[in-house]
């Protein structure tokens, strides 16, 4: 432990960062709930893509990874990470985000009012929601889905088809018949769905 | 009498029998390949090495029948000298180098540390099975026990990794297994080696001992640092090569050859030496030569590497049956109990050891597919085969071996993937899945895996920084001919740009007649925007199928780099990026051109509606001329009635010179972006800029021959060389959103 409160001390604003990660060890309740041995392994790779040591990240450091850019996706992902209207993405952010994806903690007691921790159900769906609902109005309109289908599929499939795929979307998740899907609407459409599962990475954990 | 006429007609057998008969076995194995593909389900359940025994096993029979003997293919020299190595040669370097360094410690853990364990674990039980009196097989001395465990200790991915393929297991437990047999082979000939020298000795002395654990790793550690040193030199040899591009391929072969042949000759592990030498050279040497030698190197090491492989299962099957066999009950079975056994324990017990050690810890489902999944293959029964013959007891070490290949490849290779996907069944109801679902599902998928690959592997990217800074400087100076890399990208470009075209023209027919069908939903969606479409449960199992099909898979990069039949193929990354670079030149072009352009174009290639840049929030806004384009903006509403698709518009091949008139619009935007530039283009130099964002000079000149009947709609631009290239190289969307009076 004395190791690693060295390296955390490095880290800056580290004390606001662990009072909303928190210690998993004590019980005190908290939002994100990454342990401090994943923070600092996740400044050492903010650092690394932070090649300019700026102590912020900008878009194309993450354009710089080559996965990334492969990924159907990809773009949209980039962009979740900048709230509108920002052009960097400072540590706390980061972690932030990438907290969506801890595995939901199963055995932890529910408080009344706590606030509810960022890697909820509730709140990797709405990650997974504003992946398509690019212009943030709530809804996610037949283009935006257009668009998520373009992207996620090959180049055999023609417009037609992937407008009556889109149709058909909508058309299975749209309770109040308003040609969008909400993020009620979305939720529901996903109860069936382990998204706990769906949407953790292991080694958040 | 007849002897001195000349006949007309002579049969000269001898003379050509040793290649024609090479030829002939060679081929016969071939049609066996071939024939396994015709019914595509077979290889999807039966491992494609359980085939080729069978077939060797028929074969065989057929032989043994025949009272003929099969080609002495199998002695030492053979198999050593030229079999093995290509496919060696093939694992190393097809073998993706990012994954396997950062898992490098967990791979180099489990083939040494596993096979040790194995080896000394099987050999002890068997030691103590063979005191039993009651299996007769007292004479067997520890010596020749540890040997005859080493040779079984052997394992081999192949049919393995397919499974894995299938299944999709993640990354780690693949390269791990991949990595594993690699080197694991290595470790088993030297093991071998030294058991049997050993072997022969009447006494051995601790000192003996000692020498040999050093001699081990001097065997191990002097076959790396040689194999590196020659894929240096052949990568510097490369760098000379510009003229004489048509023995690229030649160089490659002749220098891994080399590497293995003089390890062999320093009697150090030729296999590292080979492996390690493809890695090295890999990546230095892709970025010399010349496209056409790349696509042939990698051809033909897949070829003869395949071709190596199918011979040696095949000729498995044929000795089998030819062979004199001593069979003995007790030792064989117990031998296979304990291989089995001891592999279970062996990953149980080291997996514990190191998941602490692990960002991502094995459970216990990867445990189970690490052990089941050791099929033992081709090293084992070469290694079996070339036994010396002093030891006594060679023919029933042959026969074991043999039993316990046999064993594993077919039961375990056959079980091995209903069993993986047993344990992967999810608790969820998989029937009456929605389109919903099924969308949803695999965007959760694609985004679990880019933000994988966001957090990439952390704690080895201290030393892969430190290398690649190392390698930046120093190596690609002296290594890489330096005047080519512009060409290299602009002939990536070229390439994606023909592919594009090549799409173009094929899917020709499907537009037209696409053409109506968009009008006709557009006015129907204009006229009854309330009325909802029906759709038949057969339109929905369609969608299900076009969906299942079509959309881009994960993790498709171990795929195409570790399956050992297939070439590697890019054909998805090559997608998704000529569909984005086209996307990003639409965006562009639509800040400065009007409405009626844009909605020529096709919708068919984009992932975006047209006028739209690939990050909405930050609409295009800077790159609109002062005096303005409103239907530049996010406009909705032409977006919504896309006008009349002629086939004319299939055309994402025009854009090319369009580029040159938005490059000025780029240009005009402030200074902020000056600095982004700057820091843009630091990173052209790298490969990871270069294959990520299609980054090139524009091909002006070719892609004008491409597109030439399509030039009357568009004004010729004037060009603007020098600044052209750098706007494409980054990616203006996402230039911040600066306050506009908005």
């Amino acid at each position: 432990m004395g190791s690693t409160n060295s390296t955390l001390l490095k880290i800056p604003n580290v004390e606001v960062l662990m009072q909303e990660t928190g210690l998993k060890l004590v019980a005190e309740e908290n939002c994100l709930n990454v342990s401090p041995a994943h923070i600092i392994r996740l400044h050492d790779r903010f650092k690394a893509l932070d090649k300019e040591g700026r102590g912020h990240l900008c878009p194309h450091d993450f354009g710089a990874i080559k996965e990334l850019a492969m990924n159907p996706i990809g773009d949209r992902i980039i962009g979740a990470f900048f709230s509108p209207g920002k052009e960097t993405v400072d540590f706390h952010t980061f972690v932030k985000i990438l907290a969506h994806f801890r595995p939901v903690d199963k055995d932890r007691p529910k408080e009344p009012n706590s606030p509810e921790p960022i890697n909820s159900r509730s709140n990797k769906l709405k990650f997974a929601f504003q992946l398509y609902d690019q212009d943030k109005d709530g809804k996610i309109s037949r283009d935006e889905l257009l668009q998520v289908l373009r992207a996620m599929l090959g180049m055999q499939v023609t417009d037609e088809q992937l407008e009556s795929i889109a149709d058909r979307t909508i058309q299975e998740a749209d309770l109040d018949r308003d040609d969008t899907i909400s993020f009620e609407e979305f939720r529901k459409s996903l109860e069936k769905i382990n998204i706990d599962h769906k949407m953790s990475i292991r080694f958040l954990r | 009498m007849c002897e001195t006429t000349q006949a007309v007609f002579t049969l000269n057998y001898p003379r050509i029998q040793i290649p024609f008969e090479i030829t002939l076995w060679v081929l016969l194995a071939s049609f066996a390949k071939i024939g396994f593909h015709v019914y595509h389900k077979i290889t999807v359940w039966v491992p494609e090495s359980c085939l080729l025994i069978s077939i060797g096993l028929i074969v065989g029979g057929i032989m043994h029948s025949l009272h003929e003997k099969p080609p002495a293919v199998l002695t030492s020299n053979a198999f050593f000298l030229y079999m093995l190595p290509p496919i060696v040669l093939d694992s190393g370097y097809f073998m993706p180098t990012r994954p396997f360094f950062e898992n490098f410690g967990t791979v180099l853990w489990f083939a040494v540390v596993g096979t040790l364990w194995n080896s000394i674990g099987i050999g002890i039980s068997l030691f103590a099975i063979c005191q039993i009196e009651v299996f007769g097989v007292q004479d067997i001395t520890l010596q020749e026990n540890f040997l005859f465990a080493s040779i079984i200790s052997a394992v081999e991915p192949v049919a393995v990794l397919t499974v894995f393929e299938d299944i999709s297991v993640h990354e780690q437990l693949y390269i791990v297994v991949f990595g594993e047999c690699l080197f694991n082979d290595a470790v088993t000939v030297v093991l071998y080696n030294l058991f049997n020298h050993v072997a022969a000795l009447e006494v051995v002395e601790a000192g003996d001992v000692f020498l040999d654990i050093g001699r081990f790793f001097v065997v191990g550690l002097g076959g790396t640092i040689f194999g590196a040193l020659f894929g240096f030199v052949t990568a510097f040899t490369t760098r000379f090569t510009g003229k004489v591009r048509e023995i690229e391929p030649l160089i490659i072969f002749l220098y891994s050859y080399l590497a293995y042949l003089i390890a062999e000759l320093f009697a150090i592990s030729s296999i590292m030496a080979i492996v390690i030498c493809a890695l090295t050279m890999k990546y230095y040497v892709e970025e010399n030569v010349s496209q056409r030698s790349c696509t042939t190197i990698r051809h033909v090491i897949k070829m003869v590497g395949s071709v190596s492989e199918t011979l040696i299962f095949f000729f498995l099957g044929v000795v089998t049956i030819t062979t004199e066999h001593e069979w003995n009950w007790g030792y064989i079975l117990f031998a296979l109990l304990f291989a089995l056994l001891w592999r279970g324990l062996g990953i149980l017990v080291l997996t514990q050891i190191i998941n602490p050690f692990r960002t991502i810890p094995f459970n216990f489902k990867d445990q189970f597919g690490l052990a089941y999944g050791g099929l033992r293959g081709a090293v084992s029964f070469a290694l079996a085969f070339t036994l010396p013959d002093n030891i006594g007891r060679k023919d029933l070490f042959i026969t074991g071996t043999i039993v316990v290949i046999i064993f594993t490849v077919f039961i375990q290779g056959i079980t091995i993937r209903p069993l993986l996907k047993l344990m992967n069944v999810r608790k969820t109801n998989r029937n009456q899945e929605t389109i919903n679902d099924e969308i949803h599902k695999r965007l959760m998928e694609h985004t679990v895996a880019g933000i994988e690959d966001l957090c990439g592997q952390w704690s080895h990217y201290y030393w892969k920084d430190k290398f690649m800074k190392f390698n930046n400087r120093i190596l690609r100076k002296i290594l890489i001919r330096d005047n080519h890399p512009e060409s290299s990208i602009v002939a990536l470009y070229k390439k994606l740009e023909l592919q594009n075209a090549m799409e173009v023209l094929d899917q020709m027919s499907g537009d037209i007649s696409a053409a109506p069908s968009l009008i006709s939903l557009h006015e129907e969606r204009k006229n009854a925007s309330k009325s909802r479409k029906k759709f038949l449960s057969s339109d929905v199992t369609n969608m299900h199928e076009l969906l299942s099909k079509n959309m881009y898979k994960i993790r498709h990069r171990t795929v195409s780099y570790t399956n050992k039949h297939t070439l590697p193929d890019d054909i998805t990354a090559r997608e998704i990026l000529m569909r984005r670079h086209t996307s990003l030149r639409r965006s562009l072009r639509a800040g400065s051109f009007h409405g009626t352009n844009a909605a020529k174009m096709s919708q068919k290639y984009f992932s975006l509606p047209m006028g739209r840049s690939l990050n909405s929030r930050f609409p295009p806004r800077r790159l609109v001329h002062a005096d303005g384009d409103i239907e530049s903006e996010i406009n909705y509403s032409s977006i919504r009635h896309p006008q009349r698709v002629s086939s004319k518009a299939v055309m994402p091949l025009r854009p090319l010179n369009t580029l040159k008139e938005v490059a000025s619009s780029v240009n005009t935007v402030d200074g902020q972006n000056e600095e982004q530039r700057g820091c843009r283009r630091s990173h052209l130099g790298s490969n990871v800029s270069r294959s990520g964002h299609l980054t090139s000079h524009l091909p002006h000149g070719s892609s004008r021959n491409c597109s030439d009947g399509d030039h009357d709609a568009w004004v010729e631009e004037p060009q603007n060389n020098s600044d052209v290239q750098h706007p494409l190289m980054r990616r203006p969307h996402w230039l911040p959103q600066k306050p506009h009076d908005k």
